[in-house]
């Protein structure tokens, strides 16, 4: 697939390997993080708070306006629903994409073609 | 100096996250004295300098031993680095790679007997945080300008859903930093309090003890897992909200 270049002293190893994570890289776009073994625990870890911490801002921000604008009960209640609406919907998305808790579409990546002895070298 | 103004007894499992104030300094009625916290942060910090300098010294082909750590450590974040937000996240490798280790040596130091875990308050956990929202929120605008508001309109959502998409989109935006904040800060403190109570039941129960004891040995073997692992999603999400930033969707 490429040309084998010539071994070359040791000074420019770093070049090298720098180049080659280049051309890899660039080949197929960004890899995904598929083997680690920490990676589902510190999944689970992020699950839980993303409920609280989205309803603790809608519920903040809806008696901050109530606040205001003097109008008591109704922009809390409206935002707690949002609040709460925010906090499924982020947990949706960790769960989905594992990515973010903004957006929905991954960016579009081909599968990457790197097979595991590739990615071991490194 | 600490005062009892809580009334609470020597012993209290909470104790532990007291701030004591080691050099009183005051400006303008502000106290800005050295606490406890912060001599935890320049311990880490200095610990941090020195795997990266003594990691870093030789710099020999077949690694000893300080420079296998510290080049665990670097490969650890670049990877992380690559796998989440590809070459363009290389420019964020320095702050990352601090928002990381300070994070992990704040959780690890936390771990010795009796230290100060200063990842346990969340005027620290919440002051990192904000400065990952702002920072990626100008990243954010910077590299889109005005288009970084379509952040907040989901693609695909049609024109009658926006009104009740946007404020969804913008509070789940905005929790970002206090879900970031309290995961480390709720999970830091929760663990240290429930040791210090198992810890408790030990002398108490006498020679049933060991079943606390052995629970507290179980506990600590977590607590160390939990102290990693808080600082990688840490830095793991940081990573996510610059991808965001820098892609928008």
């Amino acid at each position: 697939m490429m040309e084998r270049k010539p071994p070359k002293p040791r000074d420019d190893l770093d070049d090298r390997l720098s180049q080659f994570r280049n051309e890899r890289d660039a080949a197929n776009g960004r890899t995904r993080n598929t083997d680690s073994t920490n990676n589902g625990l510190g999944f689970a870890m992020r699950i839980g708070v993303e409920v609280v911490a989205a309803l603790v801002i809608g519920v903040a921000f809806g008696l901050f306006l109530d606040d205001w604008l003097g109008t008591k009960p109704w922009f809390l209640l409206v935002f707690f629903v949002f609040g709460a609406a925010a906090g499924m919907f982020n947990v949706y998305r960790v769960v989905q994409r594992q990515g973010g808790a903004v957006g929905y579409r991954q960016p579009d990546t081909p599968a990457p073609e790197v097979s595991k002895t590739d990615r071991d070298g490194e | 100096m600490a005062t009892d103004k809580h009334g609470g007894e020597p012993h209290s499992p909470l104790t532990q996250f007291e701030i004591k104030e080691l050099v009183p300094f005051e400006v303008g009625g502000n106290s800005l004295a050295f606490t406890n916290s912060a001599l935890m942060m320049v311990i880490a910090v200095t610990l941090i300098l020195m795997l990266m300098l003594l990691g870093t010294r030789k710099r020999a082909m077949v690694p000893g031993r300080w420079q296998s750590a510290a080049e665990l450590c670097y490969e650890f974040v670049a990877n992380l680095i690559r796998d989440t937000v590809g070459n363009e996240g290389r420019k964020y490798f320095p702050f990352i790679f601090a928002l990381f280790m300070f994070i992990l040596f704040g959780n690890m130091l936390g771990m010795a007997p009796y230290s100060f875990t200063f990842t346990s308050h969340i005027a620290v956990t919440f002051a990192m945080a904000m400065v990952v929202f702002i920072g990626v929120t100008i990243l954010g605008f910077a590299k889109h300008g005005i288009k970084f508001f379509s952040f907040f309109v989901p693609p695909g959502v049609p024109l009658w859903m926006w009104p009740l998409m946007i404020p969804i989109e913008v509070i789940s935006y905005l929790s970002r930093p206090v879900s970031l904040a309290m995961r480390l800060f709720a999970n830091m403190l929760a663990g240290h309090t429930l040791l210090k109570v198992f810890a408790g039941f030990v002398p108490a129960l006498g020679a049933a003890g060991v079943l606390p004891l052995a629970f507290v040995g179980a506990l600590t073997g977590l607590e160390f897992l939990i102290a990693f692992l808080q600082a990688y999603v840490f830095a793991i999400l940081t990573c996510l909200y610059i991808n965001d930033a820098l892609h928008l969707h």
